[in-house]
């Protein structure tokens, strides 16, 4: 248990000290720094991929868009079909510029 | 309390996940109304929350194309995405961020990277909030002048016409923004918002949409929608790209995702009573409220900053709600007058 401890502090300690990746600051170097997935107490989908994040990143990379975009595709739908029900009209607008 | 809180598989910090979904629905919200993504506003709230900074970055990208794809499909809808531009726009912006990514590297290797970025980003948003202001306080004194004269208005800035000129074939009809130009025109935009997107290390959202309005010449609701349309493009590929680096965290983003889904709906429905002006200085503010939090980061009040950024989030995303919601009730109300008044009859 203390060991977990150690190696997921270790891990977080890492991570934190990295404010020069911030994004808009025009970081980078991101690349330098591996960071392994701790799959001991994970279960199901998040153990799979968290195992793909570890064994094949290219892979998981995928995933994640089309992951994404399929989430984005259906919670639109949903929304989409949410929405119609509200009596507002969803198709014109009639204000434009002024 | 312990329900709150979401154990994140692959950074392993356990996270608060109402404040995920708190600032999925704000920046779904804010990113609907305007048509941007809104990462200045995104990671600073993942890291309040515990996300390291590498995750923080590389979630709100792949968090930032799924709201956007959610918020596209609406404005589709209303006939705000004009997708010709916005293909067209495309291959410019990946060029260019491709151009602004090699000058950072080149800054980079002189030592120079992070002030100059930083002030580059500092006068670029003011002045994109100068333009804003300048734009609307130019509209209505023209407004004001034709009430008297009862001539035309003239408007606000309006450069397109200008560049519009400019005919190199291959010419090309945008039928959803209504303007007829040289293919080049907003290839040419789109690359030089990349550079900047690139070199700044931004989305671009924040600079592409007033470069639609203003050098291209879209409508202000076509040029939300087809900015929304390329933060899609340019975020799933930011996402694939984050994702091989290893900094993404795939369940903060479904779960922020079903929060930005209620908020893209109410920021883009918003824009259906909001007059195109209206939307305009309201992004202004946005962009003030950007360029506050750069200047305090810049000076190392980076709690400030952060205090700027979600009080920012909160009270522009309250005023957007109170637009939609408001327009909505009208719209509602009116139908059922209508309604009533048919029956009567």
């Amino acid at each position: 248990m203390f060991r977990h401890w150690m190696w997921r502090g270790g891990l977080l300690a890492v991570l934190t000290l990295l404010p020069s990746l911030a994004w808009a600051a025009g970081g980078g170097g991101a690349t330098d720094i591996v960071v392994v997935a701790d799959t001991r107490q994970l279960a199901g989908a998040n153990f799979y991929f968290s195992e793909l994040y570890n064994d094949n990143i290219t892979v998981f990379a995928v995933w994640a868009v089309v992951l994404t975009t399929a989430c984005g595709a259906v919670l639109g739908v949903v929304m989409d079909f949410i929405m119609k029900r509200t009596g507002i009209d969803l198709t014109k607008r009639s204000i434009v510029e002024h | 309390m312990e329900w709150m809180y979401m154990h994140m598989p692959i950074s392993g910090v356990d996270i608060l996940w109402p404040g995920l979904v708190l600032i999925g629905f704000s920046v779904g919200c804010i990113g609907g109304f305007f048509g941007m993504g809104g990462a200045w506003m995104v990671t600073p709230g993942l890291n309040i929350l515990g996300f390291p900074m590498a995750f923080a970055i590389g979630t709100d990208i792949a968090h930032m194309a799924g709201k956007s794809m959610i918020s596209t499909m609406r404005h589709a809808k209303f006939g705000n995405v004009d997708y010709k531009l916005g293909i067209a726009m495309i291959i410019g912006t990946m060029l260019g961020i491709e151009v602004g990514a090699q000058l950072i590297m080149w800054l980079e290797r002189i030592g120079q990277v992070g002030p100059v970025v930083r002030w580059v980003y500092v006068v670029l948003l003011a002045l994109i909030a100068w333009l804003v202001f300048y734009d609307y306080a130019k509209a209505v004194k023209a407004d004001k002048q034709a009430a008297q004269t009862g001539g035309e208005s003239k408007g606000g800035i309006n450069w397109a016409p200008a560049l519009h000129k400019i005919k190199i074939p291959p010419m090309m009809e945008f039928k959803e923004a209504g303007i007829t130009c040289s293919m080049w025109l907003p290839m040419i935009v789109a690359f030089f918002t990349g550079i900047l997107a690139g070199f700044l290390g931004i989305g671009g959202g924040l600079i592409r949409m007033p470069a639609l309005v203003y050098l291209i010449g879209a409508p202000t609701h076509v040029a939300v929608g087809t900015d929304l349309f390329e933060v899609m493009i340019s975020g799933l590929y930011g996402a694939f790209t984050y994702s091989l680096k290893g900094r993404i965290e795939m369940v903060a983003v479904f779960v922020m995702l079903t929060g930005a889904a209620i908020g893209a709906q109410i920021g883009v429905v918003a824009t259906k009573y909001a007059k195109g002006y209206g939307i305009r200085i309201l992004f202004g503010c946005a962009v003030l409220c950007c360029l506050v939090s750069v200047v305090l980061k810049e000076f190392k009040f980076n709690d400030l900053a952060a205090v700027v950024v979600l009080t920012s989030i909160g009270v522009i995303s309250l005023y957007i709600i109170k637009i939609m919601v408001s327009g909505a009730i009208n719209e509602v109300r009116e139908k059922k007058a209508g309604g009533a008044q048919a029956a009567a009859h």
